[in-house]
């Protein structure tokens, strides 16, 4: 278990030195004078070099990039150039609505994925099989922000039951924000449970068609018990694979979602701080965001250990 | 001695047992998910070429005084806020729709494949990095890479496509190592080598021809990503900019106007669903009919 561990880890810390190094290469190297970029064409060159040196960008980049590595272990990410506020705070602030979102997506996701793959392996090739994997063919099809759009007109244009956007906040108890992320995280989860349906039905599929399935089936274990007890366990590692991968897309998914339901979360200020040349706020954003992709596939690694033990002996 | 040796190879990849193009055709018209799949995706085809050389009106011109019509003869699905005729806008951001997943899907697959071939020819440290860096990559959605582009190089069809495209690579790499891997581990790779082929001609001459079919299969399906990535970035302002239309764009400016009028949200995300959704079941067509090894439960 140590090696395999201590591989994953170490591959991990390489993994976001790495996204570390290109955001900041990409965001602070290229764009010239983040000072210039803020003030406008028209400002004096003196009022531009001012504000360089109060930014701190006259330093040398090498100085910079380990400034920020320091902050970030220490959780002082510097101040936004647009607000002056701290960095760590403005994101804490937005973290509020999108974790909470990510994950009530995640959990819709699961529930409508495992449902329907299961239901369709166990219907194997019966019209109810056919008539759910057509539904996920058109549901990978769909643009999830256009699905958002489709379930405000019908919720809040036609049907008039939930708001059309914006955030209740979490102040009121849980529910009214609850309500308020709900059609969100509906159209997040929706195209990703098409996509998840399919690998899990696959993969059931894939399973029952092993020798043990049948060895568990003559010695009178009844269907629904062979296939809770002795098949889903071991078709779960590929559904977990494409889990951990959608948790990326999913995130990304928070960007356009907010804006399409003006929820004031991470993917709003990421995208209000690149109209506000807000550089350091956009790099402490996107590294945050790259940071959950990678620890969530990390964390996904290792629980394939859990699951499987045998993953543990072929990687070592 | 090496032609023979590769066109036997390839057809025995492809499909056991040599069979007449015709039979192709006769059981890809069989096929449902193909024939219904290359409909829909002739349709957008058709659309994009089509408004190279004619649209029922200008999609650029602006006519204020029409604005917001429902459909009528003129206008056979209405017109947008600034007057614009829905139809052509749908004609001609299909053609940007197109070119961008083209441009970006070729950017990925000549370096993907490129960097999969390579990893696979000379394995050892060479396939380790090849690999972490396309595992790495993985990190970055596009729509993530897209706004740091954004950020930095400004907002534009270039850089949505750059950001597509670069976040293409890592799959088609996946792809491309693991079937030439694959290719490389049969006995007709041993016998070329056994003839003094060295690597590079082995990669031409009897890799590549082999996982063809594959890659078309996985082009097939990265288009259709290609699409909703483009369509994304379009709606949030990042990708093609007006006065170019694009469906994208064309959701974004419908949003504000919901409750006046409704079905103008309606057309684009169908546009893009059935662009989507015709490449999708075009790839999985493909996949049974190239080859059969590779079909999926259905």
């Amino acid at each position: 278990m140590s090696v395999f561990f201590l591989r994953r880890v170490l591959t991990l810390v390489a993994t976001l030195f790495a996204a570390s190094l290109i955001i900041f290469l990409v965001l602070d190297a290229l764009p010239g004078n983040a000072a210039q970029m803020l003030m406008g064409a028209d400002a004096s060159p003196d009022a531009v070099r001012a504000l360089t040196v109060k930014l701190g960008l006259d330093q040398p980049l090498t100085v910079r990039y380990l400034l920020w590595i320091k902050g970030m272990a220490v959780g002082d990410l510097g101040n936004s150039y647009v607000y002056g506020t701290p960095v760590a705070g403005l994101i804490a602030e937005r973290l509020v609505l999108t974790i909470p979102l990510a994950i009530m997506s995640m959990l819709i996701t699961v529930v409508l994925a495992l449902a329907a793959g299961i239901y369709t392996a166990a219907n194997h090739n019966k019209l109810g099989d056919v008539g759910v994997m057509s539904l996920t063919q058109v549901g990978i099809a769909l643009p999830n922000f256009w699905f958002a759009i489709l379930l405000i007109l019908l919720f809040s244009v036609k049907l008039q039951l939930l708001s059309a956007g914006g955030f209740a906040g979490w102040d009121d108890g849980i529910w009214p924000g609850i309500r308020s992320l709900l059609l969100p995280a509906i159209s997040l989860a929706v195209v990703q449970a098409a996509i998840l349906a399919r690998v899990t039905r696959s993969a059931v599929l894939e399973v029952l068609r092993e020798d043990f399935v049948r060895t568990a089936r003559a010695k009178g274990l009844g269907k629904r018990e062979v296939l809770w007890r002795h098949v889903l366990r071991n078709a779960m590692i590929p559904v977990m694979t494409v889990m951990g991968l959608q948790f990326a897309n999913l995130l990304a998914g928070t960007i356009v979602i907010e804006n399409v339901f003006y929820l004031p979360g991470l993917g709003r200020l990421i995208f209000q701080s690149i109209a506000n040349r807000d550089l350091i706020v956009v790099r402490n954003c996107v590294m945050l965001l790259a940071a959950m992709v990678v620890t969530v596939n990390f964390v996904v690694d290792m629980l394939y250990a859990f699951i499987d033990p045998r993953i543990k002996v072929s990687n070592l | 001695m090496s032609a023979p040796l590769t066109a036997s190879a390839a057809t025995s990849a492809i499909a056991p047992g040599a069979r007449p193009v015709t039979g192709f055709w006769r059981r890809a018209l069989r096929h449902r998910s193909f024939v219904l799949g290359a409909v829909l995706s002739l349709i957008v085809l058709g659309a994009a070429l089509l408004s190279l050389v004619w649209t029922p009106w200008s999609a650029t011109d602006i006519d204020i005084a029409s604005k917001l019509r429902p459909p009528s003869a003129a206008h056979w699905l209405g017109t947008d806020v600034l007057g614009r005729d829905i139809v052509s806008l749908l004609l001609v951001g299909a053609r940007s729709t197109i070119m961008v997943g083209v441009i970006a899907v070729g950017i990925g697959l000549s370096f993907g494949v490129c960097l999969g071939l390579i990893a696979a020819a000379r394995k050892g440290w060479t396939e380790e990095l090849i690999m972490r860096m396309s595992d790495f990559t993985f990190a970055f959605p596009a729509v993530l890479s897209a706004i740091m582009l954004a950020a930095v190089a400004g907002p534009g069809m270039v850089t949505s496509i750059t950001a597509i495209g670069i976040f293409q690579i890592p799959t088609f790499v996946r792809v491309t190592r693991g079937s030439a891997n694959a290719i490389w581990a049969r006995e007709f790779v041993l016998a070329a080598r056994a003839a003094g082929k060295g690597s590079f001609r082995i990669t031409i001459e009897h890799v590549l021809p082999n996982i063809l079919s594959i890659l078309i299969v996985q082009a097939t399906i990265q288009f259709a990503l290609a699409i909703l990535a483009e369509a994304a970035l379009s709606y949030l302002g990042l990708g093609t900019q007006p006065p170019q239309p694009s469906w994208g764009r064309m959701l974004n400016d419908a949003q504000t106007l919901l409750f006046q009028s409704p079905m103008l949200a309606v057309y684009p995300g169908a546009a893009i669903a059935i662009a989507v959704l015709g490449l999708n079941l075009l790839g999985d067509g493909l996949r049974d009919l190239l080859d059969p090894r590779l079909a999926r439960e259905r």
